[in-house]
């Protein structure tokens, strides 16, 4: 017997929240075949704007927890992804057109990619860190630390969650906090993921998910002075010079377009990108 | 800062009321370590930066002959007999025979027991009861004492090593302050026993010889314990604090010397009172000793390098001294033939 | 006569044999400039030391395809060790000429004779010694296995610490296998030329490092040119901003070390003594020519009025005048241009309502110079608070609890420096990790070691120098990954291929 489905209305996810774009513009998602799959919000500059304020306020307490909770965090992500296999696997056939198979594997993927990042939480510093032998009567070490607001254009080609998967977790870890603009074409599974994000323990404000235009958004990221980072990863398509250029501004740590299946691969420079060295001397005498 | 009251007050006035009472050991305690802490490593670097000043020519020449009037010339050995401290005095009233116009050194400074000795060479040139005229300058007789060094005696021991030398014409007493009881935190007790022997210092004429307290700083081992350690010792009214005995090493050091320094100028900001500075033991050369005067006058000031408010506290300094002395004379390197054993 | 106004000490120039013109040092020579050549200027004295060539496009064609060349035919060829045994060379001919050079710097600089001896031309022969040991083993400097020299590095530098900042752009980049083209500022040409003497003696293969000197023009021309592979760049912000955006969309990496506005914070349980060194040190090191400088102090309001009588009484100490004589504390300020900056700066800190001490000071006749100077009652509004002087000038601020100590001294753009002095070592700690730059110095200031990396937060610029992480700046990992499209920020790629690489990573 047939039951008549209960459709899902896909929002923007800031600050823990699901709003409507203040701009209360929408925009008809289609799956591949070119059917009406769902009007997503169509993020706006205010939208950012409010974005980032979300992840700036959010930036304290996620760079201040312990890199052992941000670790358990993250995990708790792949865990609360694991569960949701499903719904996943359903808009990704859907919306990329790929069989089952094709959109399981992409869904393992990105679920192994959060079990990968949030190991590193507690370990890249060690990697990263050095205690430096100066010469003198100091001691001198070097820790890696969260660059703060991270702004991420995500990677705009086919695998939509794998893609954005991989963008916002190097950032996380560190402690940075991010505004994403998700997949302009396939922006659904990004909003299932601020719902998996939104569940698990990751703090309001920690992630922002804006769907929408990157053309139309990004240059208002890029020149945002309370954005510390930019990262173009899926900004390929659109006049990512000038990005960059309008991000040297404020100095913002940029990352260029990656384009490809080896796009935002997993690193650890991934994670060190959006990271500042900091490096404190203290005074050493037992007099 | 000399319009403060306690300029005014006697010491155990002005301890009262710096410390807010009586001098306990809790009171002390309280006072002491409300003192700012000092950073060994800050405090090193500052001292080898004050030892990069170069001093050349007149201000060298100036130097030269400053050391030389702020010089406690020293002999402080078992073996030393009367033969040993006439000619110790005699070193001390012509330092270099080949120049007349060489100054004296500021005191000799001797056991308690040779004393009378040092009092008798010295003769017309004492300072105390010495018939000089004005324009030269007489030299003291210092007396270490308190059984010193090692200051491990009955109270009643101590006082009488001082009132011996005080009865014998010692115009300065150099104790030493019981470090053992500074360490176990018995603050009152060493600041009693400085009291004390200030007390013993009073001649039958009412007048008092002056007291140095030393520190041992290299037993205290840290430099905030010698911070404390001159805080009590001006406290308690020692005229002087001095770094060292000489017989335990590290003896002075520019960075301790500094430190002591440091506590002299905020006691003078603080009270408008000017307390001297001895620092005794391992200073050998006159390339050292300028060390010290540039300290000296970078950080409390150059009037400080005066006898009444510094010394220094050395046997070998003086002919390294004099030699330099004959260098800047003649124009040529002179040699230890020319200068006088003792 | 009083014994604080020592006799003159000067150090002697007998043993300086300048030329009256210096070339372009480029392929190993020296070559007339095509450019307008321009007077090097003695700031204390005003009076010329010798002409400096310009280079002009052409030039800098030249000096780059010589590096080009260089990298191509010589020095990517090389073996580590061997670039490290250059190196090495270049270490011990520092240090043979160090007087030489510590001369000339002064000389040329304005800055103190004691500091350039004790602390510029050391700490050079330093970096050099520091950096010759990493050429043979670069499979640690953090980047993974094999990494690979970027080709030629365009490198441009601020007059505050001329050879030292040379050094720092030229040790890294060489052990890394890069060829250099410097160019160091207008105002302080001199030692980099007899650097390049230095690397003559060393026999370093022509044009592995080549100098070309000039003003903005030149270095602009420099960072914009199409062959090089790599710019790194200290000076102001201004201008790091304006090549950051020049070298938007290229395939160049890019480090930038910029400006800073630095908080010194003092709290009242600090070694009080060696705090005020500290302060001294912090902003009248080097006249307060210096980006880390902590050129604001953030003190305990309930100390606030004995640290700064403690200040003025130090204050009074420090001997401005000719740099060359050994007792000299504070020398001649860089530049015309830089004094007018610092008056305009100190009048506006007046205007706004902060008080004004300045140490008496006999100013010379002749040349650039500023006395000592602190304002007191400044408000973090003040220009004072939030503009980089680039002097001896020094605002104070106040603070009541540590919370608002954190917040004012991360309330500015930038982030390079920070100072802290307590005797409290948990709050030290806590206060490094929540103050947002990228030196902290508790209870010290401005200390620098060539194995310990330097740089920025925030429009402070990006990237380190110093240690192993300013080694890496001038590495790519040995595999890149083919679908990058312009000069990542890799450090370390462990993966290329996604699915296996996240297992294998895993294990």
């Amino acid at each position: 017997m047939n039951r008549l489905a209960i459709p899902k209305t896909y929002k923007l996810y800031i600050g823990g929240k699901f709003p409507r774009s203040e701009s209360g513009r929408v925009y008809e998602v289609l799956s591949h075949k070119g059917e009406f799959l769902a009007n997503a919000a169509k993020g706006s500059r205010k939208d950012a704007r409010d974005a980032v304020v979300a992840a700036r306020s959010a930036l304290g307490g996620w760079a201040g927890a312990t890199a052992y909770n941000r670790g358990q965090v993250l995990y708790r992500i792949a865990e609360l992804l694991e569960g949701r296999r499903a719904q996943f696997i359903d808009e990704i056939m859907s919306s990329e057109g790929v069989n089952a198979a094709v959109a399981s594997a992409q869904v393992d993927e990105a679920i192994d990619r959060w079990v990968w990042y949030a190991g590193w939480a507690d370990k890249y510093v060690q990697v990263a860190g050095n205690a430096n032998p100066v010469s003198g009567p100091f001691f001198n070490l070097s820790v890696p630390e969260p660059t703060g607001v991270v702004a991420i254009i995500a990677p705009q080609g086919t695998e939509s969650l794998l893609g954005l998967v991989s963008a916002i977790a190097p950032a996380l870890v560190a402690g940075n906090t991010v505004v994403v603009v998700a997949n302009e074409t396939a922006p659904l599974s990004a909003i299932s993921l601020g719902e998996v994000l939104a569940t698990s323990d990751v703090p309001g404000g920690v992630v922002n998910i804006v769907t929408g235009s990157p053309a139309e958004i990004a240059p208002w990221l890029a020149s945002h002075a309370d954005v510390n980072a930019l990262d173009l990863v899926g900004a390929g398509d659109l006049d990512w010079v000038e990005l960059q250029i309008s991000a040297a501004d404020t100095l913002k740590r940029v990352l260029p377009p990656e384009t490809g299946t080896d796009a935002a691969a997993p690193a650890l420079s991934r994670i060190l990108a959006f990271t500042e060295l900091k490096t404190v001397w203290h005074t050493k005498a037992i007099l | 800062m000399t319009s403060s009251p306690l300029a005014t007050y006697q010491p155990d006035q002005r301890a009262a009321s710096l410390i807010g009472g009586e001098a306990t050991d809790a009171n002390l305690r309280r006072y002491l370590h409300g003192i700012p802490g000092i950073d060994a490593v800050g405090l090193e670097a500052r001292a080898a930066d004050l030892g990069t000043r170069s001093i050349k020519t007149s201000s060298k020449r100036w130097a030269i002959d400053t050391i030389i009037g702020l010089i406690d010339l020293t002999t402080l050995e078992g073996a030393d007999t009367p033969g040993k401290v006439r000619s110790l005095v005699a070193k001390a009233l012509v330092p270099d025979p080949g120049d007349p116009g060489c100054p004296r050194v500021a005191a000799v400074c001797v056991y308690g027991d040779m004393v009378g000795t040092a009092v008798t060479a010295l003769g017309s040139a004492h300072a105390a009861g010495g018939t000089e005229g004005a324009g030269v300058q007489r030299v003291h007789v210092a007396a270490v004492a308190t059984a010193f060094p090692s200051g491990r005696a009955s109270l009643a021991i101590k006082l009488a090593d001082v009132r011996d030398s005080v009865a014998a014409g010692a115009d300065e007493i150099d104790m030493v302050i019981d470090r053992g009881a500074f360490l176990a935190g018995r603050f009152g007790q060493v600041y009693d026993e400085i009291v004390a022997v200030k007390d013993a210092c009073r001649r039958a004429d009412g007048s008092v010889a002056h007291l140095k307290v030393i520190l041992e700083t290299g037993e205290l081992n840290t430099y905030d314990n010698v911070r404390r350690a001159s805080w009590l010792a001006i406290l308690a009214g020692g005229d002087f604090i001095k770094t060292s005995t000489g017989k335990v090493a590290p003896a002075a050091t520019l960075p301790v010397t500094l430190s002591m320094l440091e506590v002299v100028r905020d006691w003078h900001r603080l009270t408008g009172v000017r307390i001297g500075v001895k620092p005794a033991g391992g200073i050998r050369t006159s390339k050292d000793a300028i060390k010290y005067l540039v300290t000296v006058a970078e950080t409390v000031g150059e009037e400080w390098l005066v006898p009444h408010l510094f010394r220094f506290g050395a046997s070998s300094l003086l002919n390294d001294v004099l030699l330099q002395r004959q260098k800047m004379t003649t124009g040529h390197y002179s040699g230890p033939d020319y200068v006088t054993i003792d | 006569m009083k014994f604080l106004d020592y006799a003159p000490a000067p150090e002697s120039q007998a043993l300086l044999g300048l030329k009256t013109d210096y070339g372009l040092f480029i392929n190993g020579d020296f070559t007339a400039g095509r450019g307008t050549p321009f007077q090097t200027i003695n700031p204390a004295t005003e009076q010329q030391i010798a002409m400096i060539a310009t280079a002009n496009e052409a030039d800098v064609d030249a000096a780059v395809s010589a590096a080009r060349h260089a990298y191509d035919g010589v020095w990517s060829r090389l073996s580590g060790s061997d670039r490290g045994k250059y190196l090495f060379r270049i270490a011990r001919l520092v240090q043979e000429r160090a007087r030489e050079l510590a001369v000339a710097e002064t000389l040329d600089n304005g800055k103190p004779i004691k500091e350039t001896r004790d602390v510029d031309i050391p700490l050079v022969a330093a970096w050099f010694f520091y950096y010759a040991g990493w050429a043979d083993k670069l499979d640690h400097a953090g980047v993974g296995p094999n990494p690979a020299s970027l080709g030629v590095a365009a490198q441009v530098i601020p007059w505050n610490f001329p050879l030292m900042m040379l050094a720092w752009k030229i040790a890294p980049a060489l052990a890394a296998g890069n060829t250099v083209v410097l160019k160091p500022a207008e105002t302080t040409s001199l030692t980099a030329l007899l650097f390049s003497e230095i690397l003559q003696q060393a026999d370093l293969p022509a044009g592995v490092v080549n100098i070309i000197t000039g003003d903005g023009s030149t270095g602009q021309t420099l960072v914009n040119h199409p062959g090089v592979n790599k710019v790194a760049f200290t000076g102001s912000t201004s201008v790091g901003r304006a090549i950051a955006r020049s070298v938007a969309g290229t395939d160049k990496k890019l480090s930038l070390e910029l400006g800073g506005k630095g908080a010194n914070i003092v709290f009242d349980d600090a070694p009080i003594d060696q705090a005020v060194e500290g302060i001294v040190r912090g902003i009248f090191f080097n006249q307060g020519h210096v980006c880390c400088a902590g050129s604001r102090l953030l003190v305990q309001e309930s100390i606030h009025d004995d640290v700064i009588d403690r200040l003025k009484r130090r204050m009074q100490t420090l001997r401005l005048g000719d740099p060359l004589d050994k007792n000299t504390d504070i020398g001649a300020i860089n530049s015309a241009e830089q004094l007018v900056r610092i008056r305009e700066l100190s009048e506006l800190g007046q205007q706004e309502g902060a008080e004004r001490w300045s140490a008496d000071c006999v100013i010379p006749e002749n040349g650039f110079w500023f006395a000592p100077t602190i304002f007191t009652n400044v408000s973090t509004s003040h220009r004072i608070a939030r503009d980089e002087i680039f002097g001896p000038v020094l605002s104070v601020l106040t603070f009541r609890t540590p919370a608002e100590a954190i917040a004012k001294a991360n309330n500015t753009p930038y982030g390079l420096s920070a100072g802290i002095w307590s005797d409290k070592g948990s709050r030290i700690l806590a206060f490094a990790d929540k103050l947002r730059a990228g030196v902290i110095w508790a209870n010290t200031f401005n200390q620098f070691d060539p194995s310990s990396p330097f740089g920025g937060y925030k429009e402070s610029g990006y990237g380190r120098e110093g240690g192993r992480h300013g080694l890496a700046a001038y590495l790519k990992p040995a595999v890149r990954t083919g679908s990058r499209s312009a000069a990542a920020v890799v450090q370390q790629s462990p993966a290329t291929k996604k699915s296996a690489s996240a297992k294998k990573a895993a294990k």
